[in-house]
Parts: C-alpha cells; sequence; structure tokens
C-alpha cells in the first residue's frame, strides 16, 4: 500500500566527519612509528662502533645517490615527517576540542573502568613528545650545543657518534631520554594499536586482540631499543 | 545496610544543580538500585520533599531507560544496567555519588533525568533498511551465513541507554552508531545503503556534538550488553570505503 | 433501570458488522477489496494520530508515513525504542511451517482459537494467521537478526503449549529485535517528514467532536512531560496502540510507566471496554523477594522445553537444599497431571497448578505472608543429558539475568519460579476493522480485546502487535480516511476546549489534594486487592469484596492523595498519580467483569466453576460472548468528577463459530 518516501537527506561527506580526522591521525602515526623504528635501528649501530656508527650517517645522507643531491633522502624524509606533524597535530588537537566541548559540565566523580594509562594519556603524553622532539632536534640536529664540557663542539660536528657518546656520558641527559622514551611508549602502545583499530584492521575479537599485542610489542621493542644506547654508554660499555 | 547518597539535584534544564546528601538506612541487599531510590522517595514525599527524578521503565534491563553514574561508573560497579543492578553490590555505610549521563548532547532535564534524543536522530539518519511495509522478499530469499547473523545479533543488542557515551572520556557515541552500522552491514538486506548509511550517521553522530573516538574502550566497559570495540573497527572500515568510493 | 447484582445493567447486543460474508479464508482478501482506497495525492491532506510506538503503534506509524499520510506519533519514554514490546523475550509465531511439521494457517488460527479457550473473535484470529507469515517477510528484510541455522535459514522452535515448531526468535531478545525493526522504520519516516514523533508526552484525555454526521474521535489532549504543558493535537483519525493495563496489580511484568490512562480515557467518552477481566498469569516469573519490590521479572516460556518443574511431595522437604531431595520425594506436578503436554502445558494452567501446590503448603523459597511462593524449575537433567555448554548456548542470558537477579547459580541450583501477571487480554473493543464503538477510533495491539480470547498463547502477542501495525490496521483505516478530510476542528470547539479543560482541572486537582499518602502506596494497595480477589482465582464473595474495597481506596485517594511539585515541569510522581486514578476505576470494572462471568475459562478461573478434578470448567451455553462494558458517568458524590463511575453497562457480543468446532479444552 506504500507509495516511495526515501528520507530527505542532507548532503553528507565522508571527509567531514570525526573519523576522517583519525584517519589522518592513524596515517601519520603510523609514519612516525616506521620512522621511529628506522631511527631506532641506527642508533642501535653505536653498539657496531665509531666507524660503522659514522658511515651509517654518512650513508644516509647519500642514500638514492646519484638520482638524489646528497641529503637529498633525508630531506625527502624531513618534510614527509613535518607534513605528518602537522596533520597529526591537527586532528589531535581538533578532537581534543571538540571532545573538551562534548562535556562542558564535568563529574564530580569519575572512575576509569578499563581504560590504559597509554590511552588516557595520549594528549598531554604527546604534548610532552612534541617538546622532547623539539629539544631532541635543536639538541642533535639544529645547534648541536656542546652540553659536555669535556668533548669539543668542533669534534661533535665532526662525528655524530662523537657526539652522542659526549651527550650520554652526562646522566641528566639520559634521565631526560629515558622519560621521553617512557612517554613515547605509552604513546605507541596505545597509538599503535589505535591506528589499527582506526583503519578498520580489527573487525574480529581475535583481530583486536592482536592489534593490541602489537601496540605493546611496539612499544617494548622502541623503548628498549632506544634506552639502550644512553645506558651503554652511561655505564661505559659504548665509547 | 546504611548508606550515604550525594545524589545531584536540578531544578529544570537551565536550573544549576547540585549535589544533596541523603542518608538511607534499612536498605537490603536484595533491592534494586532503583529500588532503593524508591524507598528513599517514599521517605521523601512523607517529609513534603520533592522526590528524585530519575528515568526508568522496564525495569529488566532492556529497554535502555535508566542510566545514572554511580560513583564514578555508569550504571554503577557491575557490567549491567541501573535497574539490574543490586544492593548487594555495595558494602554497608559506603558512601555512593549518583550524577545524570554528563555529555552536552544529552542536556540534563531534570535531577538525574537527561535527553537522549540525539540517538534517534542518529538513528533517523540512517540507521535503517529501507524497505516499505509491504514490499519484502520471502524471508528464505536470502540465507544469511550464521557468523554473520550471529555477529549482527551481538552489534543489534544495543539498548540505546547512552552509558557508552557517559563513559567516554570524549563523550563520543561511537559505540552507540557503530553498532548500528555493524548490526546492518553485516546482513545481506543491509547491503544496499552500507556505505551511505556509515556517511550519513557519523556526519549526524558529529553535529549532535558528541566528541570523537580515541579507542579508550571505556564505552564497552561500561555497556551493559558488553558491545565489543570490534564493531568501531567496522564502521570505520566502512567510512574509509565510503572515502575510497568518493561518498 | 434495575441493576444486576447492583453493579451494573445490560444493554443491547452488539455485533461485528464489517467482516465480509464469505468463506473464512476469503474474509481478508475480501475486505482490503471492499475497502475504500486513498488517492496517493490525497494522503498528505489526511492525518492520523497514533498513541503508541510499541510493535502495533511504531509499526502502524511507519507503514502509514510510508504510505504518505500525515502521522503524528506518541509515546511517553524518552524514545520510542523504549515501548513495552521491547521486553518480550521467547519468539513470536508465524505459519511458515519451515519445519514441515504439520502446520498451516488453519492450525495457527486452530491453536490460538483453542489456546483462547474459544473466547476470541475467529475471524480476527483466522487473519492474524493468514498474516503471520509477511510479518517474518518484513522483519527479515528490516534487518531483524532471527536465530538462524548453520545454513543459513531461519530456526525455529516449539513455544508456550503446541506441538508444532513455528516460533521466530533472536535469542531471549525477540521483542527487542522485532521492535528495533519497527522503531527504524519509524524513524525513517520522521527522516521523510511523514511522521511527527512526539516522546515524552502522555495522552490524557480523547477529544471526540459531535458534529452533524455523528461522533467522531477526532484527536488528543497529550500532556508534554518535560515542559508540563497541555498539548491539544487533533487529527482526522486516531489510533489507540497503548499497550496493556496489568499494572493495575502493581507487581507485573510490565514496565513501570505501562498504563491504562489512554484507553481508559477513550472508554470514559464511548469506547467499549470489552472482558476487563482476562488477564494472563506467565508461569515463569522471578518470585517476589520483598515488600520492595516494584516489578516482576518474566523469564522466557521457552525454559519450559528443557527445564523440569517440581516441588517436594512431602512439605517437610521444602526448606531442604532442593539437590538433597531424592527423585522419588518430588512431584513433576505437571508431568504427573498432564502426561501427554506436561511442563509444556498452557500458561494458565501452569500458573494455577503452581498456585495450588503451593497452597498445599508444598512451595519453596522464602515465606511471603503464611506460604512459600515457589516451584523448582529444575535444569539438572537437561545439563546432563545435553551438556552444560548447550544449556548455556539456549538459556544463557536468561539464566544470567536470574543469577544477577537472585544471587543464586541456576547451573547448580534449580531455579525458583512464580506466575505473575503478564498481559491482559482484555482491551477496547474493535470490530474486524480494529474501528471501536467510537467512529475513528482504532485499537491496536494489546489494548484492543480482539484475538486471544481468554487466554493467549506463548509468541502470539508480538504476532498480533506487528499483525495489526503493519497489515490490518493500514488497510482498515483507509476505508474510514477515504471519507476525509473531515472538518477543521479549533481550539474554540466545545469538544476540543472540554476535553482539555477536564485535563487541566484533573491535574490541578491532584496537585492540590497535598494528603498524606503517596501515589504509591494506593498503588501497591489496590495491586494487593487486585491480586488477591481478582488474580488466578476468583469467587463471588472475594470479587464483591474487593469492590467494596476499591471504592473506599479510591475515595481516599481522591481525598487524600499527596503529589509534591508542580504542573509545569517534569514530575514524575504526577504522572504515577493520573495513572493510578485510572487503575482504581477500571480496577473495579475488572471486578465486575469477573464476577458476572460465572465460568471458568483461560486465564480467568472461578472457583464455583471446575470440574470434580479441579479443572476448569466453561459454560459455553451462557457465556459464549464477548463482554464489552459501556461507560457510564457516575452521580458527583465525591464532588470530583474524575473519581466517580456510575454503573456500567454491558453489550454482549456473542461468539460465532463457523470453520471450527468449539469444544471443552483439554490438555490432559
Ligand atoms: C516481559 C514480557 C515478555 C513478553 N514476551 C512475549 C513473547 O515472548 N512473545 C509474545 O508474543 N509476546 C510477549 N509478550 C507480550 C507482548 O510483548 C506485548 O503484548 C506486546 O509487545 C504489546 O505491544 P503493543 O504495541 O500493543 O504495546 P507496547 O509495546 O506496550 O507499547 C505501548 C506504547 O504505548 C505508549 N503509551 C502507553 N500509554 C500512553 C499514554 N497514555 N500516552 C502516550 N503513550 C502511551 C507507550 O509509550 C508505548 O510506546 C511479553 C510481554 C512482557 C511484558
Ligand atoms: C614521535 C612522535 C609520535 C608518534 C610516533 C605518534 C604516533 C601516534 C599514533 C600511531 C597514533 C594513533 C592514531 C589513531 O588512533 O588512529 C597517535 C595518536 C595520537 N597522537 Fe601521536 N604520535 C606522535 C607524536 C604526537 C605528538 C607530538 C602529539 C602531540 C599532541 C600526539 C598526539 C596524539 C593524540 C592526541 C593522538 C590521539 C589519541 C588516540 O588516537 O587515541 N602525538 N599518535
Ligand atoms: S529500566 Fe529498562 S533497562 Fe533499566
Amino acid at each position: 500500500m506504500a507509495t516511495t518516501t526515501a528520507p530527505a537527506k542532507r548532503r553528507t561527506r565522508a571527509r567531514d566527519t570525526t573519523v576522517f580526522l583519525k584517519f589522518l591521525m592513524a596515517t601519520t602515526g603510523i609514519v612516525f612509528i616506521g620512522y621511529v623504528l628506522l631511527h631506532m635501528y641506527g642508533n642501535l649501530k653505536v653498539f657496531a662502533g665509531q666507524e660503522a656508527f659514522d658511515s651509517y650517517a654518512h650513508h644516509l645522507r647519500t642514500f638514492g645517490e646519484p638520482i638524489l643531491p646528497y641529503g637529498g633522502m633525508l630531506w625527502i624524509i624531513r618534510i614527509v615527517l613535518v607534513a605528518s606533524i602537522l596533520g597529526h597535530l591537527y586532528a589531535a588537537f581538533t578532537l581534543w576540542s571538540r571532545a573538551n566541548g562534548a562535556r562542558s559540565q564535568r563529574y564530580a566523580v569519575k572512575k576509569a573502568a578499563k581504560a590504559t594509562l597509554g590511552s588516557r594519556t595520549m594528549r598531554w603524553g604527546g604534548v610532552a613528545i612534541l617538546v622532547f622532539v623539539v629539544w631532541h632536534l635543536i639538541h642533535f640536529t639544529i645547534v648541536k650545543p656542546a652540553i659536555n664540557a669535556d668533548v669539543s663542539a668542533s669534534a661533535i660536528a665532526e662525528s655524530p657518534f662523537t657526539m652522542m657518546v659526549a651527550s650520554f656520558q652526562l646522566w641528566w641527559m639520559v634521565a631526560i631520554y629515558l622519560l621521553a622514551m617512557i612517554a613515547l611508549g605509552l604513546h605507541l602502545s596505545h597509538g599503535t594499536f589505535s591506528a589499527q583499530q582506526t583503519l578498520g584492521w580489527t573487525q574480529t575479537a581475535r583481530g583486536y586482540q592482536r592489534a593490541r599485542t602489537i601496540g605493546y610489542v611496539v612499544a617494548a621493542v622502541v623503548v628498549v631499543g632506544f634506552a639502550l644506547p644512553p645506558l651503554a654508554i652511561l655505564f661505559g660499555i659504548v665509547g | 545496610m546504611k548508606l550515604t547518597l550525594k545524589i545531584w539535584r536540578q531544578d529544570g534544564p537551565n536550573a544549576k544543580g547540585d549535589f544533596v546528601t541523603y542518608q538511607v538506612d534499612d536498605i537490603l541487599p536484595d533491592m534494586s538500585f532503583l529500588e532503593m531510590l524508591d524507598v528513599l522517595n517514599e521517605r521523601l514525599i512523607a517529609e513534603g520533599t520533592e522526590p528524585i527524578a530519575f528515568d526508568s521503565d522496564c525495569r529488566e534491563g532492556i529497554c535502555g531507560m535508566c542510566g545514572l553514574m554511580i560513583s564514578g561508573y555508569a550504571h554503577g560497579p557491575k557490567q549491567t544496567t541501573t535497574c539490574q543492578l543490586h544492593m548487594r553490590s555495595f558494602s554497608d555505610g559506603e558512601t555512593i555519588t549518583i550524577e545524570p549521563w554528563r555529555a552536552d548532547p544529552f542536556p540534563v532535564i531534570r535531577d538525574l533525568v537527561v535527553d537522549r534524543s540525539a540517538f534517534d536522530r542518529i538513528i533517523a539518519s540512517g540507521g535503517f533498511i529501507s524497505v516499505n511495509t509491504g514490499s519484502a522478499p520471502e524471508a528464505h530469499a536470502a540465507p544469511v551465513p550464521k557468523e554473520n547473523a550471529d555477529r549482527a545479533f551481538v552489534a543489534a543488542e544495543c539498548i540505546g541507554c547512552g552509558a557508552c557515551v557517559a563513559a567516554c572520556p570524549n563523550a563520543s557515541a561511537m559505540l552507540f552508531t557503530a553498532a548500528k552500522v555493524t548490526h546492518l552491514g553485516e546482513l545481506p538486506q543491509g547491503q544496499p545503503e552500507r556505505y551511505s548509511r556509515v556517511v550519513s550517521m557519523l556526519n549526524q553522530h558529529d553535529a549532535e556534538g558528541f566528541g570523537g573516538c580515541t579507542n579508550i574502550g571505556e564505552c564497552s566497559a561500561a555497556c551493559p550488553k558488553g558491545i565489543p570495540q570490534d564493531v568501531i573497527s567496522t564502521l570505520n572500515a566502512d567510512l574509509r570505503h565510503a572515502l575510497r568510493t568518493g561518498r | 433501570m434495575a441493576l444486576i447484582d447492583g453493579l451494573y445493567t445490560e444493554g443491547e447486543k452488539i455485533a461485528d458488522t464489517k467482516a465480509p460474508n464469505v468463506p473464512i479464508e476469503r474474509k481478508w482478501t475480501q475486505r482490503k477489496f471492499d475497502a475504500a482506497l486513498v488517492n496517493p495525492a490525497n494522503r498528505r491532506k489526511l492525518s492520523v494520530i497514533i498513541v503508541g510506538t510499541g510493535l502495533a503503534g511504531g509499526a502502524a506509524a511507519a507503514t502509514l508515513g510510508e504510505a504518505g499520510y500525515r502521522v503524528k506519533s506518541f509515546c511517553y519514554q524518552d524514545s520510542p525504542r523504549r515501548a513495552h514490546s521491547i521486553a518480550a523475550q521467547g519468539g513470536i509465531n508465524a505459519a511458515k511451517n519451515y519445519k514441515e511439521d504439520g502446520d498451516s494457517v488453519f492450525r495457527l488460527f486452530y491453536d490460538t482459537v483453542k489456546g483462547g479457550d474459544y473466547r476470541a473473535r475467529e475471524t480476527n484470529v483466522y487473519r492474524l494467521a493468514e498474516v503471520s507469515a509477511n510479518i517474518i517477510d518484513q522483519c527479515v528484510a528490516q534487518g531483524v537478526p532471527f536465530a538462524r541455522e548453520y545454513g543459513g535459514l531461519l530456526d525455529n522452535r516449539s513455544f508456550g503449549g503446541v506441538q508444532v515448531s513455528r516460533t521466530f526468535y533472536a535469542r531471549g531478545q525477540t521483542g527487542q529485535q522485532l521492535l528495533i525493526g519497527a522503531y527504524q522504520a519509524l524513524e525513517r519516516q520522521v527522516a521523510a517528514g511523514t511522521v511527527e514523533m512526539f516522546s515524552r508526552h502522555e495522552m490524557l484525555e480523547l477529544i471526540v467532536s459531535d458534529g452533524p454526521d455523528g461522533k467522531r474521535a477526532r484527536g488528543i489532549i497529550a500532556r508534554d512531560l518535560v515542559t508540563g504543558e497541555i498539548e491539544t493535537h487533533l487529527a482526522d483519525a486516531v489510533v489507540l496502540a497503548s499497550g496493556g493495563y496489568g499494572n493495575v496489580f502493581f507487581l507485573s511484568t510490565n514496565a513501570m510507566g505501562s498504563n491504562v490512562t489512554a484507553t481508559w480515557r477513550a472508554h470514559r467518552k464511548g469506547a467499549y471496554f470489552a472482558n476487563p477481566c482476562y488477564t494472563q498469569i506467565h508461569p515463569t516469573c522471578i518470585p517476589v523477594s520483598g515488600d520492595h519490590q516494584s516489578k516482576l521479572t518474566l523469564m522466557s516460556e521457552s525454559l519450559r522445553n528443557d527445564g523440569r518443574i517440581w516441588v517436594p511431595k512431602r512439605r517437610e522437604d521444602c526448606d531442604k537444599d532442593p539437590r538433597d531431595i531424592p527423585e522419588e520425594d518430588r512431584d513433576y506436578y505437571l508431568e504427573r497431571i498432564y502426561p501427554a503436554f506436561g511442563n509444556l502445558v498452557p500458561r494458565d494452567i501452569a500458573s494455577r497448578q503452581a498456585k495450588n501446590v503451593c497452597d498445599e503448603g508444598r512451595g519453596v523459597g522464602p515465606m511471603v505472608g503464611d506460604f512459600r511462593r515457589g516451584v523448582y524449575l529444575d535444569f539438572a537433567d537437561a545439563i546432563a543429558r545435553l551438556g552444560e555448554d548447550a544449556v548455556r548456548a539456549k538459556y544463557g542470558n536468561l539464566f544470567d539475568m536470574y543469577a544477577q537477579i537472585t544471587g543464586e547459580n541456576p547451573y547448580e541450583t534449580p531455579m525458583r519460579i512464580y506466575p505473575a501477571v503478564h498481559y491482559t487480554m482484555g482491551g477496547l473493543w474493535v470490530d474486524y476493522d480494529l474501528e471501536s464503538s467510537i467512529p475513528g477510533l482504532f485499537v491496536a495491539g494489546e489494548a484492543n480485546f480482539s484475538d486471544h480470547g481468554a487466554n493467549r498463547l506463548g509468541a502470539s502477542a508480538l504476532m498480533q502487535g506487528l499483525a495489526d501495525g503493519y497489515f490490518v490496521l493500514p488497510n482498515t483505516i483507509r476505508d474510514y480516511l477515504a471519507k476525509g478530510p473531515f472538518e477543521e476542528l479549533s481550539e474554540a470547539d466545545a469538544a476540543v476546549a472540554e476535553a482539555r479543560k477536564s485535563v487541566e482541572d484533573r491535574t490541578q486537582k491532584l496537585l492540590s489534594i497535598n494528603g498524606e499518602r503517596s501515589v504509591d502506596s494506593f498503588h501497591r494497595e489496590l495491586g494487593n486487592i487486585m491480586w488477591e480477589y481478582c488474580g488466578m482465582e476468583r469467587t463471588a464473595e472475594g470479587l464483591q469484596k474487593a469492590i467494596d474495597l476499591i471504592r473506599a481506596l479510591r475515595d481516599e485517594f481522591w481525598r487524600n492523595v499527596r503529589v509534591l511539585g508542580a504542573a509545569d515541569t517534569l514530575n514524575q510522581s504526577l504522572e504515577k498519580a493520573g495513572r493510578v486514578a485510572d487503575f482504581l476505576e477500571l480496577g473495579e470494572l475488572m471486578c465486575i467483569d469477573a464476577l458476572h462471568r460465572r465460568e471458568s475459562c483461560g486465564g480467568h478461573f472461578r472457583a464455583e466453576s471446575q470440574t470434580e478434578d479441579g479443572e476448569a470448567l466453561r459454560h459455553d451455553d451462557e457465556f459464549a460472548y464477548v463482554g464489552a462494558w459501556e461507560f457510564t458517568p457516575g452521580t458527583a458524590e465525591s464532588g470530583i468528577d474524575s473519581g466517580t463511575m456510575g454503573p456500567p453497562v454491558l453489550h454482549k457480543e456473542d461468539l460465532v463459530y463457523q470453520a471450527i468446532e468449539l469444544k471443552q479444552r483439554s490438555y490432559k
């Protein structure tokens, strides 16, 4: 007995949604994960000695030659990373402010039933990582200050290995790094899992669990992998 | 049992609310949480104080009408509805804080009662299969593999109580929205509108002012029906497909 | 006119005039053909108010919206999705015969009439069976996730006293899934602009206009439960699909807000109320645990498929741990008395026998008053036979629910169950078109009286609600609407103004009494009276007493109720007060109906009318009719119009059985 009455739909687009922002966050996040893992691999080269480490650093700059100019690959990576951080930050802060707006009246008492520490510290943890990254770039890339009174600025400029050893002979530098790695580990333990969930790769209970596990494994690998060189240097095993 | 209750009281949508503390004794462990409030309300009426307004209807955990934030947990410390929570889950002498669901898209109407009509609008935006009465084919025309039917069922169990929003640190309604997207998306009948559905429902979700999901998982932990997180993944996958196909 | 039993008078007989005079299999097709059509372009000009968004109302609103009528839909909950249909667990019947076990439209029809103890109207029931198969098709197309077999096809089970497997189900949440289907269809029409939704609105009065062509239902007065505003809504026709009135018993399996107000207000405006005393008491509910109890929880009757019901043979054993009572000391009384049907006898029989064994002092569980009110429902055999996992797969959610409420583990100790009020077969009288005795007022679902006679078989109310909403009403109401649009009414019209004023006065009155007792205390007391005297077993003496008690209670209510707060905000006490006020009137009518029906049939067991071995005894020669009651206003004894009712007028509709033969029911 019915006539057609299709619902009157507003024009809606997939890219106007919060989930689209999450795609942005997830894909940029995955870029970071890849980068961080490579970076970690590079750092571990300190255990192979000064020569291996320095030539690896040099290699990074000659990679892709002669198609790319000297340092070209590094610049491409830097551009991708900068674009990613912009995207990641944009998405993060937009969602952050949306979430604040969605509950302007807070609970007097609110407890977490299941949320992991990682998931609850994504935002401030992310800011901490950002601060660290800025400091990190100043330290190792842009200014390269001679923090360790025992090593001269010119020696640092000559050999990345020397720079690294000089820095991590100082206990407080190691402490800063370890703290940052804990922040990164927490962020990644949730972020790695979350990215998979966001991209729709966890549609079964098992898939979901697997993504969780991958998150913890990546976080553990990154924390341990980044923590080993500074600790080895501090305790005189390397350098 | 003797209890101290700190209950949010608010006279109307625009009134300023505050906590009021009540002492109750002779509460029995077999009472449900709402029956405990009934007892308090009877006393308040006898004292000439207006009773505390709270929602409930079926009182058997299926209509989704009830829902209170109880000492920081949506529907209380057990994974169930407020009406199916019993006082044996609390200990004698305990102080219990009772608040309404808090989310801007769920404005408080009075005391512990909130307006959840945003959920209806999300469903109206696409949470259905467009089939007019009388135009349905024979029920056995499209067999549904049991796994799909079962998963559709798990998602379809949502009672629309709003605990997911209440528990979510972002006040997101993603679990609610995703449950419907998954329910209909798992079935052959739901395929024709699958990708337009996810786009319009998500747009409505966002337009209502709910926060975005960050996969924390508090929603599933609070969900009285235990609707799992993987439905959100399905919603995400469907949106990704929609994006790829230019929707 | 002289009062019969000092309580009522008898008026003219009534009959359905709409079912066409053709063989029963052709009646519905013929009626659909005869019913006038409405041109699609005109449908936009016709408006319908639908009170209720359960299976009946939700389905009707969606379907009429799809057809292009302008629909206004009302519910008292915050969302149409919460109507009490959501609580139905067990399943929905349909004559699909997917199991090839000899089912057919005729058999479903036959079983339903027989189950109703031959007190239902044959023509309506046949149609119900006829459209049942379409319901399943419609619901599946909407995405209702019914249980399926590994081959991907729909599964069926046998349910509540029938010997074929025709019940479709979605775990223990069939009602929820069906309702969500209807709700989604409804929301789709809301988005399409054909249905306007008014949730948190309660209908408090019916508007009946008295124009040149007679009386017509033309609208309702509703209260916006959030703002307290009293609103007038007008339309060309009004549909009531407001559910059942089981809450007159205070404790029932109905939702807290379930009420009779919508239908009672219509009754006061001239709609006949049929068979009000036909109440179904469901055998498998969780027993009452104390005075604080606010409602009772049903557990699906499907439990009776595998669970065995028993009590100890000896009273002394009643407080023992049931696991310590040896097999020979247990009385599996249903299997003993009804070997053919055993634990699957119809609900009325299972309930009454449970009461009997408890009255003998053989009940189990805590003492409630002087008796233990509970019997065991034991799954030990099923667990031994099928394994715990299989039992969990089938009944897990019900077991969990039981464990949650009672704190006991049903996998280890037998569950305790006891009957509770569950469904009301009575309701507003309607004809074949579902039109009441007020033209333009249609009644669907549990709110009408039509299909279940004196007892309802399991899984048939969902079927009726959806049949009415999706398939019957949309076809019959068009015959009425085709005569419209009717003349415009305005707020100033006498009928509108009167209805509005009566609601406003009543509201003010309730708020101004400021007596001593809470609304709930009156409701509880009324419930006790009803359960005691108008429950599972009724006697003339008891019913007389109940009527006196109810009158006194009603009188006290209007003098001594305390409703705090204001009219212009959310005020739950005020909502309850209005509902209880109507229950206090309905209760009396139920008792009068029960008293006048001196026979036992279905859910109505009169102690004076039983066979030698205690079975229900019908009197077809005297009582094979529908008792439809007309309201008469009382003289204003207490000065409160709302509190008074005069002696009702009984109109009998004779039940004529042409397609099936009238027989005494036997499940032995
Ligand atoms: C616990 C339980 C289990 C059941 N299990 C089964 C089963 O397994 N199988 C089966 O077939 N049947 C079952 N039944 C019976 C069946 O569920 C109901 O009879 C049926 O769902 C009633 O549907 P309805 O649409 O008539 O009314 P309801 O679903 O009760 O809807 C009533 C509607 O009317 C509205 N309303 C009421 N009064 C007013 C008012 N004054 N103003 C505005 N709106 C109003 C309400 O808001 C609601 O939307 C069960 C019932 C219960 C209680
Ligand atoms: C090396 C640096 C970083 C890495 C490797 C990284 C990685 C990730 C990943 C993989 C995600 C998950 C995406 C998803 O949920 O779909 C994520 C989420 C997020 N990141 Fe980062 N991120 C980094 C830096 C930052 C910074 C500097 C911020 C600063 C604010 C930040 C804030 C966030 C936030 C708020 C989220 C969302 C939380 C969530 O999705 O649960 N991240 N990040
Ligand atoms: S009142 Fe229905 S779910 Fe709690």
